[in-house]
């Protein structure tokens, strides 16, 4: 008896796990994810209500012609087996109704997506330029009239337009932050406008949306909506040159950056390192993740990183260097210093 | 009372490997595809469960990297090429020439011929996981990730083949099924009685014929980039790789109705049988298909919504695509009407084909947010889009495909696919396929890219990960609910009668399963049910074309009239699955060692000279008929 009892409280917490679970699902959409139905920017919202506006067509059209499908197929159910129904081989009203009908609905769908699109295809005049470049597997951005370039955490400030010109230095990726709106391919040889802008300050999530190899699932990005004044003092951090090394093992750290291959990849302003095949190092420290956004940026993960890229991100152009612990220790503090 | 005389090949009465191997008879050449298209769809359903067993939980590590995307390419190539269009083909080919009174198709070797290349490309393009590993740049395949640059492996080379080949046996098929349906109906079957299955073969054979060429020339382009140092599609020496986008869609989009329409034509059979109705609005429904074929010509950049096409490129694709709803809700209204009034009988097939619309109408509504292009700035490439075109491809073509096999079955195979057990399946396939699919429209709205093979934890996503997972493993379940039908009918299924639906379409009025001539004597056709008119509006016809009950041809053909022609079979041969090797060698030898290439080039020659020579028509020979 308790046991029954018990086997039944089991199975109803199953179940309701599997509701919650659901539900929890369901709901994610909103609480955190990067949701398209969350929209902070002009363009998303634009785009989100445009989502909404076809959604109440289409739910109505789900209900009726669902309703009349299940009622037909109930309804006319043959109860006996040699009954043989009237035999109506249709009806022109019906087909002209329903055909004007349909096209009538798609005309106006038609009609709000035009003018959703003239809306929000183009940047506002004024906006500030950013160049997204993708790369296998990972995000550059230039601030062509700021003289910055940094990766895969992209910075703006808070109600300005921003005109991102959007490319490929390789294969075709896709530049997407849901929460800002839609996504714009990174072509190479094209140069394609997006236009971004954020009305509310946080941080936003996005990833390539391109299949683009094999670790085109960890290209990820972030942008960082700031206020005004907290952009100007990131201009500025971002415009001085890379941090001396003032510890001894920070010290040590750059003697094994400048000797090792890194120098051949990532750029540190102000040092002998002018690779540009991998993200600009100069100010890495002030970023919050590393690896495209697969890590954060802590002593840990850094060392992680550096022991062995590839099995961290699969593919990835930087290969293991087979560097020693206490190489790892002293890159790591080096890197970290440059903020 | 004269037997009739039918030129009997010898080998048709053989059962064995060689009869088959030489077949050039429609019904078997159906039974081979549909054969093939089974035996892909395990391996590619097996890549479904890879797919969503990798994806059940975040930060998995069964399925990474580059393994992940040579399965996620395999498993879309493998279910498009290999599954649904050869099983369409293959319900075509057994099923036109009965429906419109044909003794077989067009050109029967060309048949043969292109049941073997699918087969063979088929297994060609699985060979690579053995040979250096699967393509792995997505069924698409965009440039430049297939340059050289970006894959150096075989993988695309054994893609850009096997599509080839797989052509080839699309384009012959093709051009067998607009010739059999245009010039091979029996008396009295004029276009406007054509049943629907045969209208939208006819249609979906004109779209293959206009869109392969495209894709065909795009795989050539690009074969000639990574081999011969063209630069077609690479930017840097002035290549386009938008170029290889828009050849690509200008197939690829006409591609999603090859594999739709001759489903809604199986749909537009199999509910007026068991409604007990004529189609309502057959004309509306043909007609409709047409247009569908014409429009979706002109649809391929809404694929590229976001690839920076102008503003008013995109709202030309955007009104095109739209407009592509008006004939598909014509015919769901039509549908719909059709069983409105009737008595339906609650069949398998009926349930199926229900399904099918109820499904199919999800798929054409979520189809709507990907043509307004600023929504399809956000949910194109998410998983929206995955549920959006397994809606219409699984829900819809998969579930009209399933429809027709339990309603053709009895047809081909002379039993009935167990009622109970299809039930089960059917109810299993329901609730696993929605269990499945229906939140991935969830996860694309809450921004998870498609093609991806892992995720963070923490994005909301993790639920209806595992939701879709277990889905997906009920839906496996009830294929193999199917095939364990299939398996038990074929040995201890009822025995079905000719007529065992109560049809409409003259494949009914001959025998389950129908001799190699298929019909004694060819029926005359007095209007769009002739099956029906037979048994319920009196006999427009001086007599029977057969006694449908016991579905007897033998019988039949003692009622021909006296001196009347003999019948002439083509006779079988080798030779079309001679050729077929020989092109696929010839590809092998291209991806690996030469030498392959020199034996295909000789089995090719070989085989078109013998084909060639080999009289169609064997000797006649005197066949009694009791």
């Amino acid at each position: 008896m308790r046991r029954a009892w018990g086997e039944a409280r089991g199975r109803a917490r199953r179940w309701a796990g599997g509701f919650l679970i659901l539900g929890i699902g369901l709901t994610g959409c909103a609480a955190q994810s990067p949701s398209i139905l969350a929209p902070v920017s002009p363009k998303g919202r634009a785009e989100a209500e445009l989502f909404w506006f076809i959604f109440l067509i289409t739910a109505g059209v789900f209900v009726l012609v669902e309703t009349l499908l299940l009622y037909a197929i109930f309804r006319f159910r043959a109860r006996d087996p040699q009954a043989i129904p009237p035999q109506i081989h249709g009806n022109n009203a019906l087909e002209i109704s329903w055909t004007t009908a349909t096209a009538v609905g798609l005309a106006v769908i038609f009609a709000m997506t035009w003018r959703t699109m003239a809306a929000t295809s183009q940047p506002p005049a004024d906006a500030l330029p950013v160049k997204v470049i993708g790369h296998q597997w990972w995000w550059e951005f230039q601030y062509p009239t700021l003289g910055i370039t940094t990766a895969n955490e992209l910075v703006i400030p808070a109600g300005r337009p921003i005109r991102a010109t959007v490319t490929s230095a390789d294969v075709i990726h896709s530049f997407w932050v849901p929460q800002l709106g839609g996504k714009m391919d990174a072509i190479p040889g094209r140069e394609n406008v997006l236009w971004l802008q954020s009305d509310v300050e946080g941080t936003y999530y996005g990833q390539c949306a391109e299949l683009c190899g094999i670790s085109h699932a960890n290209m990820r990005l972030r942008v960082h909506v700031v206020s005004e004044a907290g952009f100007q003092r990131w201009v500025e951090a971002q415009r001085a040159p890379a941090a001396q090394p003032t510890e001894p093992l920070a010290q040590q750290g750059y003697q094994v950056f400048m000797s090792k291959a890194c120098v051949g990849c990532h750029t540190i302003d102000g040092t002998p390192a002018q690779g540009k095949v991998g993200p600009n190092l100069t100010h890495v420290g002030s970023r919050t993740t590393i690896a495209a956004g697969l890590l954060q940026n802590t002593p840990e993960d850094l060392a992680r990183w550096l022991d062995n890229p590839p099995a961290i991100k699969p593919g990835s152009l930087m290969p293991r260097l087979g560097l020693t612990p206490d190489e790892i220790q002293a890159l790591v503090a080096y890197l970290s210093s440059l903020k | 009372m004269a037997s009739p005389t039918v030129a009997m090949p010898r080998v048709y009465e053989e059962r064995g490997l060689l009869s088959w191997l030489t077949t050039v008879d429609h019904k078997r050449i159906g039974i081979l595809y549909i054969l093939g298209a089974g035996f892909f769809a395990l391996i590619g359903g097996l890549e479904a469960l890879l797919i969503r067993t990798q994806l059940t939980v975040p930060n998995n590590r069964v399925l990474v990297g580059e393994a992940y995307n040579q399965v996620l390419t395999m498993h879309g190539t493998t279910m498009i090429f290999l599954v649904v269009m050869p099983v369409l083909a293959g319900l075509g080919n057994y099923v036109i020439p009965l429906m419109i009174g044909a003794r077989d198709m067009a050109y029967p070797r060309l048949n043969a011929f292109g049941v073997w290349m699918f087969w063979l490309g088929g297994l060609f393009l699985n060979l690579s996981f053995l040979l250096g590993g699967a393509p792995d740049a997505g069924w698409f395949g965009y440039a430049p990730l297939t340059a050289k640059t970006f894959s150096k492996g075989t993988g695309i080379d054994f893609w850009i083949l096997g599509l080839q080949l797989l052509g080839i046996s699309s384009i012959t098929s093709s051009i067998n099924f607009v010739s059999t349906i245009l010039l091979l109906r029996a008396p009295g079957l004029s276009l406007n009685r054509l049943p629907l299955f045969a209208w939208t073969t006819l249609v979906t054979s004109f779209l293959i014929l206009f869109a392969m060429p495209s894709i065909s020339a795009a795989l050539f382009l690009l074969f000639l980039d990574r081999h011969l140092g063209t630069h077609f599609f690479n930017p840097a020496a002035g290549g386009d790789p938008l170029l290889w986008q828009h050849l690509f869609w200008f197939f690829g989009h006409p591609e999603v109705y090859i594999m739709i329409l001759p489903a809604m034509g199986i749909v537009s059979e199999v509910l007026p049988v068991f409604s007990r109705k004529p189609l309502f609005g057959y004309t509306a429904v043909a007609y409709s298909s047409v247009a569908i074929g014409f429009i979706g010509f002109t649809v391929w950049a809404h694929h590229m919504f976001a690839v920076g096409l102008p503003d008013v490129v995109n709202a030309f694709f955007s009104a095109a695509s739209m407009l592509v709803a008006v004939p598909t809700a014509i015919k769901v209204f039509n549908w719909i009407a059709t069983i409105w009034g009737g008595a339906v009988r609650y069949r398998t097939p009926f349930l199926f084909a229900a399904a099918f619309v109820a499904l199919f109408v999800i798929g054409g509504l979520s189809g709507l947010f990907l043509a307004a292009v600023p929504v399809d700035w956000q949910v194109t490439d998410t998983y929206f889009v995955v549920a959006h075109f397994h809606y219409t491809l699984f829900g819809g073509s998969m579930f009209a495909i399933v429809a027709g096999i339990y309603y053709w079955f009895p047809k081909i195979t002379g039993r009935f696919l167990d009622e109970r057990l299809g039930r089960l399946h059917f109810a299993l396939q329901f609730i696993g396929f929605n269990l499945t699919f229906f939140p991935m429209h969830f996860l694309g709205l809450a921004g998870m890219p498609r093609r991806i093979y892992t995720y963070a934890p923490g994005l909301g996503w993790e639920g209806l990960n595992l939701l879709a997972t277990v889905g997906a493993f009920i839906l496996a379940l009830g294929f193999v609910v199917f095939f364990m039908n299939i398996a038990r009918s074929l040995a201890v299924g009822e025995p079905a009668p000719a007529d065992p639906w109560d049809g409409h379409t003259l494949e009914w009025l001959t025998a389950s399963p129908p001799p190699p001539y298929n019909f004694a004597r060819i029926p005359v056709v007095r209007s769009r049910r002739p099956a029906w008119d037979l048994k319920y509006t009196g006999n427009p016809h001086p007599r029977p074309v057969v006694e449908i009950t016991e579905g007897d041809d033998r019988k039949a053909g003692e009622d021909a009239p006296e001196g009347r022609e003999p019948i002439h079979l083509p006779a079988p041969s080798i030779w079309p699955l001679v050729i077929a090797a020989g092109l696929t060698l010839f590809a092998l030898g291209l991806v690996t060692h030469w030498i392959f290439l020199v034996i295909g080039v000789l089995m090719f020659a070989l085989g078109m000279a013998r084909w060639a020579t080999q009289p169609l028509f064997p000797e006649v020979h005197e066949a009694h008929g009791s």
